[in-house]
């Protein structure tokens, strides 16, 4: 077999990583001063946060391009501003990960932040805590098992994402070569134990990513119905 | 003392309610509906209200439209319906979340019998065990008035009975302010020292001479 070079290894894990990080806190936040107040418009702005999921990879790949390419919107600001430029770099495989994978934290956070009694928390008010020490102390650790399973699905997702980032970073061996980009382009270039090779590492971690989470979850499900 | 005048459009009425209520149990009796828990929640801050005035004691808590004091400084214990106990946290841990001081919290866990119960959680407790949980939780944070959404509701009769008693002797021990929203009228019966009658979306009040006693079995 030819000699692996393992620089899409530790990208995919970099990208996915700090993807997670920013959609863990955007999608934290955003879900809990969202998920359980009504207001004019909400369905809209919901919509607008979902949307990746069911838009194609290259859809959303042209929007981001529209945005941070070297003529886009925020693409031309970075560059005039701070001679910065996120398209075919690693930076543009982050922003990839994080649009695509948002959704997926959102949607749990959400979930989560409403499958308790919005009582509990108020109970917490009345008793004279401020808001963030009720956010730490109980809504926090209520939703933790949803938001945990939020941050697996978006971790995985991001670790996946191709379409996008193909479009955004460009396929750049040892500079934008996450593992679904190296798969391909071993594929295309007949490099198939290459391609081989990165398919066990996804499907690896992707398959001990969901089975600890379904451990994590029926042992957290046991400890509370004891 | 508590001065309340509250303005409050709702989906299908006008809630505009004027009453006061002193150191007595003052019952807030009504159909289901009728407004009684946005009361509640509007005399806590939890609600925003139109219009009108609230006052405990001495401060001005809502005028003119505006909180002028946030819910966590109201000094308002509150004992939701169906608990609102926190799940992840042991009695003790719910208890101790908000007291004021341990000794007092600690004379209110021996009166209403949770000594036993301290490590266990919510989950693991009878209706009845939740029900005096949440009330000492209410309680040990000192509060200067005392809501309680129908707090008996989903007790048993026997056990009914027994919160009745303990709801009495802890009124008779700690002087505050209570109102309790029920449906029941025989809670109206052995509880009140006043009844705020839910018509339309306007209170009518009626005090009462005598309340039916019920043998203390505590």
């Amino acid at each position: 077999m030819e000699h692996i070079n393992f620089f899409p290894l530790w990208l995919s894990l970099k990208t996915a990583g700090i993807s997670t990080v920013v959609v863990f806190l955007s999608g934290v936040f955003l879900a809990y001063i969202i998920a359980r107040k009504v207001f004019v418009g909400k369905s809209v702005v919901e919509a607008i946060f979902l949307l990746p999921l069911v838009l194609p990879p290259t859809v959303v790949g042209f929007g981001l391009l529209y945005l941070f390419g070297k003529n886009g919107i925020i693409g031309k600001l970075l560059m005039d501003l701070f001679d910065f430029q996120i398209v075919f770099t690693w930076y543009g495989a982050v922003i990839a990960s994080i649009v695509v994978s948002f959704p997926l934290m959102y949607q749990s956070a959400s979930a989560a932040f409403q499958q308790y009694d919005k009582n509990i928390e108020n109970a917490a008010l009345t008793m004279g805590k401020s808001r963030w020490k009720v956010f730490w102390t109980i809504s926090f650790p209520l939703a933790w098992p949803g938001l945990l399973a939020g941050l697996v699905l978006a971790f995985a997702r991001g670790l996946g994402e191709f379409g996008a980032t193909l479009m955004l970073a460009g396929y750049i061996p040892n500079a934008t070569d996450t593992i679904p980009l190296a798969i391909y382009f071993a594929v295309e270039s007949g490099k198939m134990d290459v391609a081989k090779f990165w398919v066990m590492i996804i499907v690896a971690l992707g398959f001990f990513a969901i089975l600890w989470l379904n451990w994590w979850s029926a042992r957290n499900m046991m400890k509370h119905s004891r | 003392m508590l001065t309340v005048h509250m303005e409050k459009q709702l989906s299908h009425f006008t809630l505009d309610v004027k009453f006061n209520v002193g150191r007595e149990i003052a019952v807030l009796f009504g159909p289901s509906g009728s407004g009684k828990t946005t009361i509640l929640n509007g005399i806590a801050g939890l609600t925003k209200i139109n219009d009108g005035e609230i006052r405990l004691n001495e401060r001005v808590l809502f005028r003119e439209g505006k909180s002028l004091v946030p819910v966590q400084e109201r000094k308002v214990g509150y004992l939701f319906q169906d608990y609102a106990l926190f799940p992840h946290k042991t009695v003790w841990e719910n208890i101790e979340y908000g007291m004021k001081q341990e000794s007092f919290a600690k004379k209110l866990i021996d009166k209403l019998q949770v000594g036993h119960l301290l490590t266990q959680y919510p989950h693991e407790i009878s209706g009845g065990e939740k029900q005096r949980t949440a009330l000492i939780r209410a309680i040990a944070t000192e509060p200067e008035l005392l809501l309680l959404d129908e707090p008996f509701s989903a007790l048993d009769e026997k056990t009914k009975n027994n919160s009745y008693e303990q709801l009495l002797a802890v009124h008779q021990e700690w002087h505050i302010p209570i109102i309790l929203v029920t449906h029941n009228k025989s809670e109206v019966e052995l509880l009140a020292d006043k009844v705020l009658y839910m018509k339309n979306g306007k209170i009518m009040e009626e005090k009462l001479q005598e309340k039916e006693k019920i043998s203390l079995k505590m």
